[in-house]
């Protein structure tokens, strides 16, 4: 070390910073690549409060980058993924995207979970002509021409799910969710939806963000009596409402619960015993049927271990990866706004069935189904679409 | 509202409380007698919740016909761990600052951040939960119509003992004498014969394990991730300070107090009105009686 | 030697504005340039910091309520005109039909300007004044102004419909017709904030020196001597407490035009105990150590996550350890004392 010159240290110093990012990110499937590789950003919140949710996103598109990486990569390139954390806060979101186009000038950004981050996101793609794949369910409302979002959209589940309430289990209904856009919105088109299949509204509460104590609420639904509980409860307050659901009685059994937003990743946190027989609505299940599935499952828990769980926002992060890959082998090019065009109509075989991006807007059409939650923490799959449900980005109520 | 909800409701507010009391134990005694403002307790909390985790893990593994009592093994598991952490920070860094209060608010902000992403690094960043042994499992049915959740009704008789304990230990006994001569004078203390810094190192561990045994409680009603401390940190320093820092009688009378308005509120309201409005109270109350509801006058 | 000191703060606050008007606009390009403004917008919170805790020895652990308040005002200005002739597109998914009453005022430059200057200031003398009438002090006050700033945040994300809820306000397009984003706008948002920041740090070191800040710190000391001595020390403090708030929503204001967006959780709790982090990093007793503290922990935290982004909170947490640990008055501190063991 004594005989280092400052200069030989200092540089030493810059390769093993610069080894740290590419080394964590594992892509570079060794030198089976002559071809310069190919920047993709991941824009993710590897800390703070919706960690919890985005890790595993991030885990899911190393793993199609590696796929991809291993079987000769994007037009011939390997692809680089270049990690970022948003750190849960959307103004760190919108730096890091500005970043991730400024400097490290990836064509393309997988990423965002929350509204608030992808809100945040979206004027810095407008102003740098960037490209989003949102893999994450929302609430519609809006058409970014830079973004591409391959998740449900609020009609392809709030408005299937009160339509199957209502068939079979009962017409009146309690909506309850953490005080925010995306279960506000879920809930107004779900508002708007119970007069078509003659429900009636018994109840609508809302938590706040962070809310840890839901008495009062389960109090409220059980003095309201209703057939049927709509939940978006989200992160970590979804764990309790579920919790305290349960131990207060109220297990599926009387009342029918059904979510948009639990996941088998949120199970793993709620615990498998105490959301036994609630249902959610999902474009993606860990337990769908099908080759495709299987060998995607299949590869993530050799990767990852098999204690680990998938759920809709993994598979659809997923999905992204591999849509880019269409989208820009389509349009011959990395360029933005042609991988955009090209990828209009593009179907892409994913481990949940097809996928098909929309002619006009940039959503994504699949099918929708109901999951009933088992011991094990994995899905049975109630109901599913006949066929491809169409994304209606604004909802006609 | 109908008199089957009426007891429900009531039901909850005493299970609240005694949440609240089990959070703000800890804190009472490192802020209230101590008077160092740690940051870093909702993440003392979560280890204890993450211990649970693990003892649960173990029985799984090692002794599945077990799990119905784990949860007795888990409590002092997670009281110890939390105190052997607490005693590790007094001793390495917390007992510099006694002279600088406000600096440990940000040395164990610092140390929090750092909590936070060693537990993320170890158990992951998403949750993990704990399976309830069948006993705590669902409710107890008093009738057709009134539910009454088993845990709740174990978290109160667990709230009430862990009071109770420190009650007696802080009053009742020579170590509990020790801890409050030196938190009142520490000169004196010193000059008496009493080994402050064991002392300090003791009691802050004390609250620390507290935390634990709030942590572990946690586990059971709400979620357990690498940031969980911070959903109660704010309310555990409010409900200590609204109670007026040390009085343990006071912190006891405050948990109370809040836990009662904010259930009732939270059934007449929305969520976040009720949320607000407790806030509201909390700063009007602290405007008129400012150091805080429950004060005994001590001489400064 | 107190007048050696008085000359190091006075280099300091020189060096400061030549590497803050000459050296960053030379050697940054616009992203790090627009970067080290949005940064440098936490320095006003900071240097109200060093005022309120430094000097006047208040601990608010609820900036943010303030930063909020001028990020807010300015934030609806911004969506205003980016909205052109429709309402804020939240207001429209949230089924307002009619702008707001209280929003309408801001479609006004100079209202809206007024609007943060006036609403902080008045805000925090009328609470500050009564809160210390009644001699609210030390941790209580700390904590009282963490509920607020708890409260504020409950009630910006519950008011979804006027506020924006978490999304908080974003896609924001024009100044006064001035695209927000070109290059040359880049350029003049940051000159604008510095010359501004230059003149609070230097009003602030004015105000220290003056005798007001020979009161405040006998205050911060023995406040029942001062009050002995017949001054009206709830008054003096709510006045301090004023100035940082009124500096803590000049910083939310440029937060909003350099970041494009305001949101809860920037104003929120955790963003207000960080606020507290920048002034003792950089030196609590120090103005030119309070912008010194947001430059350095701002580009800290983008180096790092950038570099390591699964463990930079390890890095992060560590280093505020360090600094109270190893230098209880921040970098500046640091540097005090090795120009006085130079002597």
């Amino acid at each position: 070390m004594g005989k280092l010159s400052r200069r030989e240290f200092m540089s030493l110093g810059g390769a093993t910073a610069v080894a740290g990012i590419t080394a964590s990110s594992s892509l570079l499937a060794s030198s089976a690549f002559a071809a310069e590789p190919v920047k993709l950003g991941l824009l993710h919140s590897l800390t703070g409060t919706i960690a919890i949710a985005e890790a595993a996103m991030v885990d899911a598109e190393k793993l199609a980058i590696d796929q991809i990486n291993a079987s000769g990569g994007v037009m011939g390139r390997p692809i680089q993924a270049i990690i970022q954390d948003g750190a849960s806060q959307p103004s760190v979101f919108a730096e890091k995207a500005a970043l991730l186009l400024n400097e490290y000038k990836v064509p393309a950004i997988i990423g965002c979970y929350t509204s608030a981050s992808r809100k945040a996101v979206e004027p810095v793609l407008n102003r740098k002509r960037g490209l989003l794949y949102y893999p994450t369910y929302f609430e519609g409302e809006e058409e970014d021409p830079n973004v591409i979002y391959t998740s449900q959209s609020a009609n392809q589940s709030v408005v299937q799910a009160i339509d199957w309430l209502a068939k079979e289990k009962g017409k009146t209904f309690f909506l309850v969710g953490s005080d925010y856009v995306y279960p506000r919105t879920c809930n107004l088109i779900a508002k708007a939806t119970l007069p078509k299949v003659k429900g009636r509204l018994v109840g609508e509460e809302y938590a706040p963000l962070g809310q840890t104590d839901f008495s009062a609420i389960i109090n409220k639904i059980k003095a309201a009596k209703p057939d049927c509980i709509y939940s978006t409860v989200v992160g970590g307050s979804n764990v309790a409402f579920f919790k305290q659901l349960r131990a207060s009685g109220l297990d599926g059994t009387k009342q029918v619960l059904l979510s948009t937003v639990v996941s088998e990743n949120e199970i793993e946190g709620i615990g498998a015993q105490n959301a036994v027989g609630y249902y959610a609505c999902m474009g993606y299940f860990e337990s769908i049927p099908g080759a495709a599935n299987q060998a995607f499952v299949k590869a993530f828990k050799a990767k990852y271990g098999q204690k680990r769980v998938i759920g809709d926002p993994m598979e659809c992060a997923y999905n992204s990866v591999y849509l880019w890959k269409k989208g820009v082998e389509k349009a011959k090019s990395f360029d933005p706004q042609k991988v955009i065009v090209a990828s209009r109509g593009l179907i892409l075989e994913a481990p949940e069935g097809e996928v098909k991006v929309d002619e006009k807007n940039n959503y994504v059409w699949k099918k929708v189904r109901i999951g009933r939650a088992r011991s094990d923490g994995q899905f049975d799959i109630v109901w599913q679409s006949p066929g491809l449900v169409e994304p209606e980005p604004f909802i006609k109520m | 509202m109908n008199f089957s909800i009426a007891v429900m409701q009531a039901f909850d507010g005493l299970s609240l409380f005694s949440v609240l009391l089990l959070m703000a134990l800890g804190l009472a005694i490192i802020f209230g007698l101590m008077g160092v403002i740690n940051m870093a307790h909702g993440e003392l909390m979560t280890l204890g919740a993450y211990m649970t985790y693990l003892t649960a893990s173990g029985f799984e593994k090692y002794a599945p016909n077990l799990m119905g009592i784990y949860i007795l093994v888990a409590i002092p598991v997670a009281f110890l761990a939390s105190f052997a952490l607490g005693y590790a920070l007094e001793r390495l860094f917390v007992q510099w600052f006694y002279r600088r209060p406000l600096d440990t608010l940000l040395a164990t902000w610092g140390l929090s951040l750092i909590l936070q992403q060693a537990y993320r690094t170890i158990f992951g960043s998403g949750e993990v939960s704990v399976p309830l042994p069948s006993w705590l499992n669902g409710p107890w049915n008093l009738n057709s119509t009134i539910q009454i959740p088993l845990n709740r009704v174990f978290i109160i008789a667990l709230a009430a003992g862990v009071t109770l304990g420190v009650y007696v230990l802080l009053n009742r006994t020579r170590s509990g004498l020790r801890i409050r001569a030196v938190t009142q004078n520490r000169a004196m203390s010193a000059a008496v014969g009493i080994n402050t810094r064991k002392v300090d190192a003791l009691t802050f561990a004390l609250g620390s394990g507290l935390a634990g045994i709030a942590g572990c409680v946690f586990t059971m009603i709400g979620s357990t991730n690498p940031g969980t401390g911070q959903l109660y940190i704010v309310n555990a320093f409010i409900v200590v300070v609204f109670g007026g820092v040390q009085s343990l009688m006071g912190t006891v009378l405050s948990a109370f107090s809040i836990a009662q308005s904010q259930s009732w509120l939270e059934y007449f309201m929305s969520g976040s009105m009720a949320k607000m409005t407790m806030l509201a109270i909390v700063i009007v109350v602290l405007y008129f009686k400012p150091s805080g509801l429950f004060t005994t006058r001590v001489r400064s | 030697m107190k007048i050696k000191r008085e000359y190091m703060e006075l280099g300091a606050l020189a060096t400061l504005a030549l590497v803050l008007l000459v050296a960053f606009p030379l050697l940054l390009g616009g992203f790090y340039l627009n970067l080290a403004g949005k940064y440098l917008s936490f320095a006003f919170v900071a240097i109200g910091i060093v005022l309120t805790w430094g000097y006047g020895g208040i601990l608010s652990l609820g900036q943010g309520i303030f930063f909020g308040l001028g990020g807010y005002a300015l934030a609806m200005f911004l969506k205003i005109e980016a909205s052109g002739s429709n309402l804020p597109d939240f207001m429209i998914w949230s089924g307002i039909k009619v702008m707001p009453a209280w929003w309408a005022p801001f479609s006004n430059i100079y209202i809206t300007l007024a609007a943060i200057v006036l609403i902080p200031a008045t805000m925090a003398f009328v609470f500050s004044y009564l809160v210390f009438k009644k001699r609210v002090s030390g941790v209580y006050f700390a904590i009282v102004t963490l509920a607020l700033a708890l409260t504020f945040t409950v009630l910006l994300v519950g008011q979804q419909s006027y506020t924006g809820g978490e999304n908080g306000i974003t896609n924001f397009t024009t100044f006064l017709g001035y695209d927000i984003y070109s290059h040359a706008s880049t350029y003049a948002i940051y000159y604008t904030e510095i010359v501004l920041l230059l003149f609070v740090a230097m009003g602030s070191t004015a105000v220290i020196r003056s005798r007001l800040g020979n009161v405040v710190i006998a205050i911060r000391d023995r406040e029942d001597r001062v009050r002995f001595s017949g001054y009206n020390t709830a008054a003096i403090k709510a006045f301090i407490f004023m100035l940082g708030a009124l500096f803590a929503s000049i910083g939310g204001a440029f937060f909003t035009i350099q970041a494009g967006l305001i949101s809860p959780t920037v104003v929120g709790v955790t963003s207000s105990i960080e606020m507290v982090v920048y002034a003792a990093v950089g030196g609590r007793l120090s103005v030119p150590g309070a912008v010194l503290g947001a430059l350095v922990v701002g580009f800290l935290q983008f180096y790092l996550s950038n570099n390591f982004p699964h463990i930079w909170l390890f890095f992060l947490g560590a280093l505020f350890i360090l600094v109270v640990t190893a230098m209880p008055n921040g970098l500046m501190g640091l540097l005090d004392r090795f120009a006085l063991s130079r002597e």
